[in-house]
């Protein structure tokens, strides 16, 4: 079994930061492997270990800067890596689904993987629908928000847990080739060891253009334009404590008393 | 007249809260480009559930016998069908689990885009303005798209619909291509059970990713010891396999609504505030003064956990 992983760099933003025009200044910004993905990565490393999945490749739309990243996810065990990236991407906002699961779609018809393991979303821009719409694209099945994956994949089935909401979880069987999207939490993400961080460096990263994957960078736009960016108005009038822990600790611990909490 | 379709969201006989919602949202909408607002409600029990759904200011209810509970296949081809037929403008569904389990395919299918977890939506009748978030809550955006759209809506932004409405309540018989339906749902299992029950608590003490090490929650367990309360977190820390599953407060656990809930070291991602923001008093502990949680708190500490919270502990020894 082949699998496939998207890898996403996400966009990280420090604590205090400035809004310049519809973007965060960049001095406020960094980069890292998408959180969700650590845990897809994981499940698919687990699934080679247990003789289940002969290769496992990461694809990531991004520029150069972003091949850090994608070592740092060969590091803990996929076998190579695609970098897609083109000249016409630059301008493009990839806030749009639509598009970035076009590029994948067209990777994993040159790939053909059996199962393909995406986050449920990545922490910058949260929109939760790139898996479901790839999936569509090329025609395999899906299911979304995974939280457990049976480790047999009898009668090419994978049987999964999907998380649903109040703590229940949906048991559903997935017809393969699929898609599924994994939620945090399925297992326990790996550090990379030295060796996987030196062996990383030697794995293939084959870098690949519209063109390569048959994609018509004429015409290519965003559906969505981001138009504005501003900090959320709070919405309550927060009393804000001064002082050192112990002042603070005790203005918390009088309204504690006041409420009636341990009397 | 041009139609705006809001798909429901139940489960396991239950239509979901968001769904009441769902309405309000798709009734703005549908005022917004001067459309019908139609609904749909697919599998399980439609005829009650379309009742149920006849609210002010719906136009049309269509339901949809077919099936029991949710399968994504029979979701994305009927709400196609339907879209199709009535050409419709938006598709709207509830942002849940479900919902991002369809809605992305019914956009691939009707060749529109996706616009997920909006948080406001409006529209001139050919753009359409939505706001949703970014980078965990810190900075909200609003992005825009022309023509047709397939919209998803956080729950708990828009009010409920309320009262009797007169719509129209008729059977949609969708064409289901049955092979290709290839996901099937074989249960449902109840995991957040035990013999703490959050929900009952009226102190929680919660402790989220700022408490860095397992060994750390000792502090946790102090404080809560100390105040009488109950300990409770958000999600990572029960990823991270720290505390049991019914420990965790949020969407996909449990929504708790004590007297205080003290968050420490919670940033206070939306999937969690939607599971304690009608705690009665919210407390932030937090060194990110742009965090989240501090949006919806009543009073905050922003200062460093691991001095706050043992200064606090020892207020109460």
């Amino acid at each position: 079994m082949k699998i496939l992983v998207p890898v996403t760099e996400v966009t990280t933003v420090e604590d205090e930061f400035e809004i310049e025009g519809t973007a965060i200044a960049d001095r406020y910004l960094g980069a890292d492997l998408n959180e969700w993905d650590e845990y897809a990565i994981e499940e698919a490393v687990q699934l080679q270990e247990a003789g289940l999945a002969d290769e496992i490749v990461t694809v990531t739309i991004g520029p150069d800067d972003c091949e850090q990243t994608i070592r740092q996810a060969l590091a803990k065990g996929p076998d190579r890596a695609i970098r897609v990236w083109d000249d016409a991407l630059a301008d493009v906002d990839l806030l749009d689904v639509g598009l970035k699961s076009q590029i994948l779609a067209a990777v994993v018809d040159a790939e053909e993987p059996d199962l393909v393991l995406s986050g449920v979303q990545s922490g910058d821009d949260s929109f939760g629908a790139t898996g479901v719409t790839l999936a569509d694209a090329v025609g395999y099945e899906w299911a979304a928000v995974v939280n457990h994956l049976a480790h047999d994949f009898d009668d090419d089935t994978a049987s999964v847990r999907r998380e649903l909401e109040g703590g229940v979880e949906e048991l559903t069987d997935v017809e393969l080739p699929a898609v599924l999207t994994i939620q945090t939490g399925i297992n326990e993400p790996r550090y990379a060891s030295l060796r996987g961080i030196r062996q990383a460096q030697r794995k293939p990263l084959e870098v690949q253009d519209l063109a390569d994957l048959g994609i018509d960078a004429d015409g290519l736009e965003s559906a969505l334009t981001l138009e504005e960016m501003a900090e959320p108005e709070s919405e309550t009038d927060v009393t804000v404590w001064e002082g050192d822990a112990d002042e603070t600790a005790a203005e918390l611990a009088d309204l504690l008393r006041e409420k009636g909490v341990a009397q | 007249m041009s139609a705006v379709l809001a798909v429901a969201d139940h489960r396991r006989g239950e239509l979901r809260d968001v769904s009441y919602e769902l309405l309000t949202a798709g009734r703005a909408l549908a005022d917004d480009v001067g459309a019908d607002l139609h609904v749909a409600v697919i599998s399980g029990t439609v005829d009650d559930f379309a009742a149920k759904l006849d609210r002010d200011g719906v136009d049309a209810v269509h339901t949809v016998d077919y099936g029991e509970e949710f399968d994504h296949g029979v979701y994305t081809q009927t709400t196609v069908q339907l879209a199709t037929e009535l050409e419709a403008q938006y598709v709207l569904t509830p942002n849940s689990v479900n919902g991002l389990d369809y809605a992305p395919a019914v956009a691939s299918r009707l060749d529109v885009p996706i616009v997920t977890d909006t948080v406001a939506l409006e529209s001139d009748g050919d753009e359409l303005r939505a706001t949703r978030e970014m980078y965990g809550g810190k900075v909200e955006t609003t992005v825009s798209l022309s023509g047709p759209a397939v919209v998803t809506i956080r729950g708990a932004e828009w009010p409920a619909a309320e009262g009797t409405g007169d719509a129209t309540i008729e059977a949609f018989d969708p064409d289901i291509d049955e092979d290709a339906l290839g996901a099937t749902v074989t249960g449902f299992e109840e995991v957040a059970g035990g013999d703490v029950d959050i929900s009952d608590a009226d102190v929680l003490v919660s402790v989220g990713r700022g408490i860095d090490e397992e060994e750390n929650l000792e502090l946790i367990h102090e404080l809560a010891d100390a105040l009488e309360a109950t300990v409770s977190s958000s999600r990572p820390i029960v990823d991270s396999g720290w505390l049991p599953k019914n420990r965790q407060v949020g969407q996909s656990g449990k929504v708790v609504t004590p007297d205080v809930y003290i968050a420490i070291g919670i940033s206070g991602a939306v999937q969690h505030v939607a599971g304690m923001k009608g705690s009665e008093t919210i407390v932030a502990i937090n060194t990110d003064p742009n965090a989240p949680i501090m949006d919806i708190a009543d009073y905050a500490i922003q200062d460093d956990l691991f001095d706050v919270v043992p200064a606090l502990t020892e207020q109460f020894q």
